[in-house]
């Protein structure tokens, strides 16, 4: 156990530095091998530990392998450790899986690339992050791990880093997520301060006595349970791309698709969710954090399924509608469905992978057009990935038939957004209610805009030029058969998975590794919700495909009238609700005056100007009067010296006098 | 007090020297010309077996009524003087011989001045003072104009020549207020006269400033400096490497033995004159460089910075201080004739030159010269582990222990703003484009001299302990 763990995380580790380091060497073939290999293997010893964990007795539901000490400086006592609880072997297999996947997937998508070691090391790289991140045993190594994944996010958006707009992608991903790292660090500070502990076992055990305590912050009086855990949720926040911090992820779009799948969809983006469910022993103290993550998440499952509607580049409309996703899983946390949150992550992965791989395939396919405008009529060229695509869509608007068997039946994302539904609803809070509705609207557009780009994809002509359209082709086995697995996912993870997660067995297989009290609440009330809260998300799911197709199948005039009659509505959706803007104006171009006016007046002018440049220019000028001196005349010379003479003379006569 | 016989015992490597001297130069006298060769050839050997005689065996003592002193300190700066004379003599052929000026006179003259500079450094009387100065002096005003033809060679005699008597007039009247206030000029009665009380006298002082400043001419220090250019750029080039080395031991030397033994007793006094010096000539020679272009130029405001350092050890007046001396002399020497072997290798189509843009890409098509060059740089801006580090070291060690702080603090400063020009040589042989190559001359003396300095710049940190040993053996003479 404790070396399939091992294998586990290092594996990717040492396939990077293989592929990374010696890759001028091996070569493409090889880097892509090991890569693969080491993530294919890591998959399977995931699974195996999945099912020692998950299905384990109940005193054997946590293992942690200490690997050896990090930091041991007066009280700070910080491990390397390799905690592997339910909650963690969920994960593995979610992020092993998947990264197998895409790694696979990557071999046929980067084939013509000039550095594919470098990007094979990379995703492998970021791999064993998140898989650190996940792994972790205290806040710190957790930390450590959450740098990791924004690094690897940052050298995989960067990774065409001849494209302008890459760069400048990745420049921003990096500094949207410093503001949630800031968090994430001042949450940690706070923590250690109040409990002298950054492992997870201390803090959980200490947490009820400091849930009444108080503490300063910002020359206010707060709560220190709730400080703690928002601060700890800002973090959440920048790298889960909820509301406010979520301006990066559009732009990380600029990466190869398969990051966006692997990173932007499946794991790193839910790093946020995995966090406050490892940390739910503390969230489930404060009323007042948790109602912060019900709305901030039910705002971004809303606010992002508006703009997702308007969009035209596939892997933006895709990238919206991860971050509408991340929504519907926090506000699950935040009424304290932490296992449903859990359960749509796990699901979410599956279809939203299978998306964006799908929609690299149509990418590929059309040798790199990413504005759906420009497409039509691929069905033709590529029958196997509109098939998988029609899988993955209905899975992410939640199709399938409640009631019937039980649980219903349906694709893997109708089970999980369902629960977290039901368990909004099921909270009886105002914030859960709102939660409700708002997510209610979002499945509505979520099917609208998925329908949407298959429409548009897919069906109709094709509106692109004609020399694309001839070397339009399927997409070659090697990123075929990643679709294949994850269609299967989307298919089939939540039907089999719904029992272990959030149906009758859900505490057997959790153990201890979620909150228990909270949980154990809210999914009671959630499986006794009235029935039409039961059924409404699929008549939202399905009246929004159907609308779509009256929109871009039917009649493909109304999209243009629908603006026509709204446009400051379009706009203002278009537009992203002008984040970018606003936060042009407020951070980035005042930001960019100060450091000017530091740079030219405080740098150059004051500081270089006296001191290096000041001091330079003096000597010069000082060396030049010298030189003058330096006549030639020996009148001159004579006269120096009898003036030196003269002077110290003088001197003396007047020290003696 | 040595007598009769064992004054000349005494004086056994100054009366072979002239002895060897005069012979060689009737020899020259009676073959003429065709004589150059040889008599060159025989000087050097002449000079070095000068500096052999100084310790086959080493005595110490007084000798001719007190106007002769041997000790280990003088006999070490003797080493010295006489070794790099000879290294420069052998540095001078291939240049004198291309500009026709290899005449037979020019070795003789040498020989002469190394004389005269022997006897300045064993003066122990202000008579035998002026005498060997004037000896060393006169040999040496005829050496600087020695390519007669040439009229900065000329220009650069005549200046040295009217400027040198100037100097060597002050230190005369210098001389005479002292002997008028002492009644002597036996320097161990001129001490016991202070210590009895004349130290108070203003005109001792008066006496002091004119007789230091006639040194401080010779040793090029601020503001008696202002010649120091002209010749050096003016001088044939292994003149000024001659100048740059020798003069400069022996004119030290004899500050050293005037200021710690005589003049002791005014302590308060000359220090405070030369930190004045030590400060303005490390100032001067740190800025006044930085706009030069002429590398012969720019060498003589580094010796003007370089005898700053020297005086400060002086100024600190300790065993330590000396000892410093002693030790940077060494290395500087070493230094400045290696740096003046590269400049005469550097020819362009058969003529010298002597511009700092000359030496660009000199990495590029002479990478031996280039590196040696590298290396006198750094080490003249004192970077460690080379020589030039240890005895800035030392310099400032001294000059800290004796609370020279400030002055020390400022020679530190002077050598971050030298080092833009030593860097800069660095930076125009290594990183500038290459205009016409410089041609490629064969080996010769000037390159081993070049290689030789290099090592033993380079490699001086692996064995520092020999020169360590000898300049704490010539500073312990001076306090026993």
């Amino acid at each position: 156990m404790d070396l399939a763990v091992k294998l586990i995380v290092f594996l990717p580790l040492l396939a990077a530095a293989i592929a990374g380091l010696f890759c001028r060497v091996i070569g493409d073939r090889p880097a892509q091998f090991v890569t693969c290999a080491a993530l294919l293997a890591a998959a399977v010893l995931s699974c195996w530990v999945f099912v020692r964990i998950g299905f384990g007795p109940a005193d054997q539901k946590l293992v942690v392998v200490k690997l050896s000490t990090w930091i041991g400086s007066g009280t700070l006592d910080v491990d390397w450790a390799l905690r592997i609880d339910t909650l963690t072997a969920v994960m593995l297999v979610v992020v092993t899986v998947v990264s197998s996947m895409v790694h696979v997937y990557s071999v046929g998508y980067m084939a013509e690339d000039a550095s594919i070691p470098r990007f094979m090391a990379y995703l492998s790289l970021f791999t064993f992050f998140m898989l650190m991140l996940v792994t972790s045993d205290n806040l710190v190594q957790m930390f450590f791990g959450w740098e990791g994944v924004g690094l690897a996010s940052y050298l995989l958006i960067g990774f065409w880093f001849d494209k302008p707009s890459a760069n400048a992608a990745a420049i921003k991903a990096f500094l949207v997520n410093r503001v949630g790292d800031f968090g994430f660090a001042l949450g940690i500070f706070a923590v250690w301060m109040l409990t002298g502990s950054v492992s997870f076992n201390e803090i959980f055990a200490k947490a009820g006595d400091f849930a009444k305590m108080n503490i300063q912050f910002l020359g206010m009086e707060l709560n220190a349970l709730t400080t703690c855990c928002l601060l700890l949720f800002v973090g959440a926040m920048g790298k889960s791309a909820q509301l406010g911090l979520h301006t990066w992820l559009p732009d990380a779009m600029e990466g190869p698709t398969p990051v966006s799948a692997l990173i932007h969809a499946a794991t790193m983006v839910t790093a946020g969710v995995f966090m406050v469910a490892r940390l739910s022993p503390l969230f489930e103290l404060s009323q007042t954090a948790l109602a912060v993550v019900t709305l901030v998440g039910a705002a971004t499952a809303f606010f992002a399924a508006t703009v997702g509607l308007t969009q035209f580049d596939i892997k933006r409309v895709i990238a919206y509608s991860t971050c509408s996703q991340l929504g519907y899983m926090f506000f699950a946390c935040g009424v304290g469905a932490y296992s449903a949150a859990m359960f749509h992550l796990m699901t979410h992965a599956f279809f939203k992978a299978l998306l964006f791989l799908g929609a690299g395939s149509v990418i590929h396919c059309l040798h790199h057009e990413q504005d759906m405008r420009a497409m039509g009529g691929v069905r033709e060229k590529a029958p196997q990935t509109f098939a998988l695509m029609w899988v993955g869509t209905l899975a992410l608007a939640g199709i399938g038939v409640p009631v019937i068997l039980g649980h219903g039946l349906g694709f893997a994302g109708f089970y999980s957004k369902d629960i977290i539904l039901e368990a909004a609803f099921g909270a009886h809070s105002t914030v859960g209610f709102v939660a409700f509705w708002l997510g209610i609207l979002g499945a509505f557009m979520t099917a609208f805009y998925s329908a949407r780009l298959m429409f548009m994809t897919f069906y109709g002509k094709y509106r692109g030029d004609h020399h694309t359209w001839d070397h339009a082709h399927e997409s070659p086995p090697s990123m075929l058969i990643p679709l294949y697995v994850l269609g299967l996912g989307a298919v089939f993870a939540g039907i089999v998975a719904y029992n272990w997660f959030v149906g009758d067995s859900w505490q057997a297989f959790w153990g201890k590794s979620i909150a228990i009290a909270s949980t154990k609440e809210i999914l009671h009330h959630a499986h006794e919700v009235p029935l039409w809260v039961k059924v409404l998300p699929l008549v939202m799911a399905l009246s929004g495909i159907a609308l779509s197709y009256l929109y871009y199948v039917k009649s493909p005039d109304l999209p243009a009238r629908t603006i026509a009659a709204f446009p400051s509505l379009h706009r203002f959706f278009f537009n992203k609700w002008f984040f970018d803007e606003l936060y042009d104006r407020l951070f980035v171009r005042p930001s960019l005056a100060l450091g000017k006016a530091l740079w030219k007046k405080g740098d150059v002018a004051i500081i270089d100007g006296v001191g290096p440049d000041g001091i330079a220019a003096g000597t010069q000028g000082f060396s030049s009067v010298l030189s003058r001196f330096q006549s030639g005349y020996l009148y001159h010379y004579a006269f120096a010296m009898l003036v030196g003479v003269a002077g110290l003379v003088t001197y003396f006569l007047l020290a003696k006098g | 007090m040595a007598t009769g016989i064992d004054s000349w015992t005494l004086a056994r490597p100054e009366i072979f020297l002239a002895a060897a001297t005069c012979l060689l130069l009737i020899w020259g006298v009676v073959r003429g010309e065709r004589s150059v060769n040889l008599v060159s050839g025989a000087t050097a050997l002449a000079l070095v077996a000068t500096a052999a005689l100084l310790f086959l065996p080493f005595r110490e003592g007084t000798a001719f009524a007190s106007l002769f002193v041997v000790d280990r300190l003088t006999a070490t700066m003797k080493a010295l003087v006489l070794v790099s004379s000879a290294v420069a003599l052998l540095m001078s052929r291939a240049y004198f011989e291309k500009v026709g000026a290899w005449r037979f006179e020019y070795p003789i003259l040498l020989a002469l001045a190394a004389l005269g500079m022997m006897l300045m450094i064993s003066a122990n009387d202000l008579m035998s003072v002026y005498v060997g100065l004037e000896l060393q002096s006169l040999a040496l005003y005829v050496v600087a104009s020695f390519q007669r033809d040439d009229a900065r060679s000329t220009e650069a005699g005549v200046k040295y020549f009217v400027l040198g008597s100037v100097a060597s007039g002050l230190l005369l009247f210098g001389a005479s207020l002292i002997y008028g206030y002492c009644g002597s000029t036996q320097f161990a009665r001129i001490s016991q006269a202070l210590l009895e009380g004349r130290a108070a006298e203003l005109g001792v002082v008066v006496g002091l400033v004119f007789f230091v400043t006639g040194l401080a001419f010779k040793v090029s220090a601020v503001p008696f400096h202002m010649w120091t250019p002209d010749v050096y750029e003016g001088a044939p080039t292994p003149v000024t490497a001659l100048f740059a080395a020798a003069p400069k031991v022996a004119a030290i030397s004899l500050l050293v033995s005037v200021l710690m033994g005589p003049f002791k007793p005014l302590f308060a006094q000359w220090q405070q004159i030369l930190v004045a010096a030590a400060v303005l000539s490390m100032l001067l020679g740190a800025v006044a460089a930085i706009r030069q272009t002429n590398i012969k130029r720019l060498m003589a405001y580094s010796s003007i910075g370089n005898v700053g350092y020297i005086l400060l050890g002086l100024a600190s007046g300790t065993e330590k201080g000396v000892q410093g001396v002693v030790f940077f002399l060494a290395i500087y020497v070493v230094m400045s004739l290696g740096v003046f072997a590269v400049i005469l290798t550097m020819q362009r189509q058969g003529k010298m030159v002597e511009e700092i843009a000359d030496l660009a890409g000199l990495a590029r098509t002479r990478p031996m010269i280039a590196f040696a060059m590298l290396l006198f740089m750094f080490s003249l801006a004192g970077i460690p582990p080379l020589a030039g580090f240890w005895g800035k070291l030392y310099i400032f060690m001294a000059a800290i222990e004796a609370k020279l702080v400030i002055p020390a603090v400022l020679g530190v400063l002077c050598s971050v703003v030298a080092s833009y020009y030593y860097l800069r040589i660095v930076k125009v042989m290594y990183i500038d484009e290459p205009g016409v190559a410089l041609d490629r001359t064969p080996i010769g003396v000037n390159a081993i001299v070049a290689g030789v300095g290099a090592a033993v710049v380079a490699l001086f940190s692996l064995l520092p302990q020999p020169l360590g040993t000898a300049a704490a053996a010539a500073a312990k003479g001076l306090f026993p």
